[in-house]
């Protein structure tokens, strides 16, 4: 099998290896019903208790509220998988210490970051079509195909922060407390920034913390694709930046911190 | 490299692959900084405290770090000489203790590695595991590779090994084939038993080292064991039992870890 050592490349291919590396982590993660199942399930379970029953009424300035409800839990989806699968992800590999073998393979740990977020928006994307398959067929929403494939788009690109808060939560807690400390989070961050029950509905001082959550700005670019933003696009792009900087900051930390623990 | 817990073994080799940071001094592995990707690729490597995902199975972690390298062996090739071939489509969650260890041993050499790093690589094997994983080794060896492996089974070394460092406390005490360690070292071993509870005074003075005294038992290190004899004998010791080996390199290890106390106290 091995030649000379002139004959034989130094270093494997990056390419494939990213491709390997993302095929098991989509493989592992598929092994693991917990994960899988809850990822795809809980937000079709949430659009239709919080969603279903509004779908025909037309909001303010003629908003279809189907699609303004679809677009707020399609944001929740995507933010979920993004928290959960890293946040549970990153501290159960940390308790099971596969960092440490990986860490002495070639494996670059770029490339293993790189198959993480693309094991990640895999499942996203499995999660958001379900979940708007389901509301065209049983909640009779109808957009153009454009529409729809426009706030795909727009929540896989802008998931960037909740990657950052996965990691965060990831580096800072064990493998039992993650889990709790990601529902903690993510679910009250949710129901504050409006993906759950439209803001108007909210009481007055979560409506007045609202617009500092990031949540809240990830829900903006999906009500922007159904033309229900409240608030310019740059403008919520800059708190998904902001945040992303602080998220990856928390995580860095901790990794650094962990770093010269384990490996000092 | 050889030494009792807490020598410095793991830290070692953690050093080599930079997975650790010396403080003072530098690591190269096969003439690059051990990060880099081409050093790596050259490496395989079998930690201790490792683990891995429990849901895949044998054969696709295997084929997962095959990817890793640049020219593997073929899949089946590792699995086997792992000895796993039975357990190839078995989940590794399934694994006992012992062919978990196993599996580790196949993700190292996958990648047809010119150096092997292996971190007390029989801990958990049975007798059979073990059996087949000196094979392996040998084989390996055979075929010119390097292998670099801890243990503080004394045997083990001496049994698989050219040439064995030994380090305790971080310190290197020796670094020798298993047959200069055992030269340098004394070369019988007395272990005897009195008719009376022997006092440590009684074998003071003797051209020997006493390793073991307790009641009428008591065993010696010693390149002159007739010497010893006589003068036991003249100091009017009543012997039941006695027994003259060759010192093995346990003996010897222990010598060589009592001159390193000795020095240093």
């Amino acid at each position: 099998m091995s030649g000379a050592p002139g004959e034989r490349s130094d270093v494997a291919p990056l390419g494939r290896m990213l491709l390997v590396q993302a095929r098991s982590e989509i493989r592992t993660r598929w092994r693991i019903p917990a994960f899988s199942v809850t990822i795809v399930a809980l937000p079709v379970l949430f659009f239709t208790f919080f969603g279903l029953p509004y779908v025909k009424q037309t909001g303010p300035n003629g908003i279809n509220l189907g699609a303004y409800l679809i677009a707020s839990f399609a944001a929740y989806s995507v933010g979920s998988v993004m928290v959960f699968g890293f946040g549970i992800g990153v501290s159960t590999e940390r308790g099971l210490k596969v960092d440490v073998l990986m860490r002495a393979t070639p494996l670059p740990p770029l490339i293993a970051i790189l198959a993480k977020v693309i094991n990640a928006l895999a499942y996203a994307l499995l999660s958001l079509v379900v979940l708007i398959v389901y509301g065209v067929i049983v909640g009779g929403i109808r957009q153009d195909l454009l529409v729809w494939l426009d706030m795909i788009a727009r929540l896989l690109v802008g998931s960037v922060p909740f990657i950052a808060l996965g990691f965060a939560i990831g580096y800072t807690c064990g493998p039992n407390v993650a889990p709790a400390a990601a529902n903690l989070i993510y679910l009250p961050l949710s129901f504050a920034s409006g993906l759950f029950l439209p803001l108007s509905q909210l009481p007055g001082f979560v409506r007045a913390v609202a617009p500092y959550l990031p949540a809240y700005h990830y829900g903006q670019l999906a009500w922007s694709a159904v033309g229900a933003a409240t608030e310019r696009m740059p403008v919520a792009l800059a708190w998904l930046a902001g945040y992303t900087v602080v998220f990856l900051a928390i995580a860095f930390r901790a990794y650094r911190r962990e770093e010269s623990r384990k490996f000092g | 490299m050889l030494g009792p817990n807490g020598a410095g073994k793991t830290t070692s080799i953690s050093l080599m692959l930079g997975l650790r940071q010396p403080t003072a001094g530098e690591a190269r592995l096969l003439g690059l900084p051990p990060t880099d990707r081409r050093a790596r690729s050259r490496c395989g490597v079998m930690l201790q405290e490792s683990g891995t995902t429990s849901v895949l199975t044998v054969r696709e972690i295997v084929d997962v770090f095959r990817a890793y390298y640049p020219a593997p062996l073929p899949a089946e090739r590792a699995v086997a000489m792992a000895g796993l071939t039975e357990q190839a489509g078995a989940r590794i969650g399934t694994l006992s203790g012992g062919q978990r260890q196993r599996l580790y041993f196949a993700l190292a050499i996958c990648g047809d590695p010119d150096v092997l790093f292996l971190d007390e690589p029989t801990v958990g094997m049975d007798v059979e595991a073990r059996r087949a994983f000196v094979a392996s080794i040998q084989t390996l060896a055979g075929a010119g590779k390097t292998i670099v492996f801890t243990s503080h089974y004394l045997r083990e070394a001496e049994e698989l090994a050219r040439r064995i460092v030994v380090i305790d406390r971080g310190t290197v005490i020796a670094d020798a084939s298993p047959q200069e360690l055992k030269a340098r070292v004394p070369g019988k071993k007395i272990t005897l038993v009195a008719g009376r509870p022997l006092a440590a005074e009684t074998l003071a003075g003797l051209p020997a080292r006493v390793i073991s005294l307790s009641g009428e038992r008591a065993s010696l290190l010693s390149n002159e064991p007739a010497a010893v004899l006589r003068e036991l004998f003249r100091r009017g010791v009543d012997l039941v039992d006695l027994e003259v080996t060759g010192a093995d390199l346990e003996e010897a290890f222990l010598a060589l870890t009592r001159r390193a106390e000795e020095a240093a106290s």
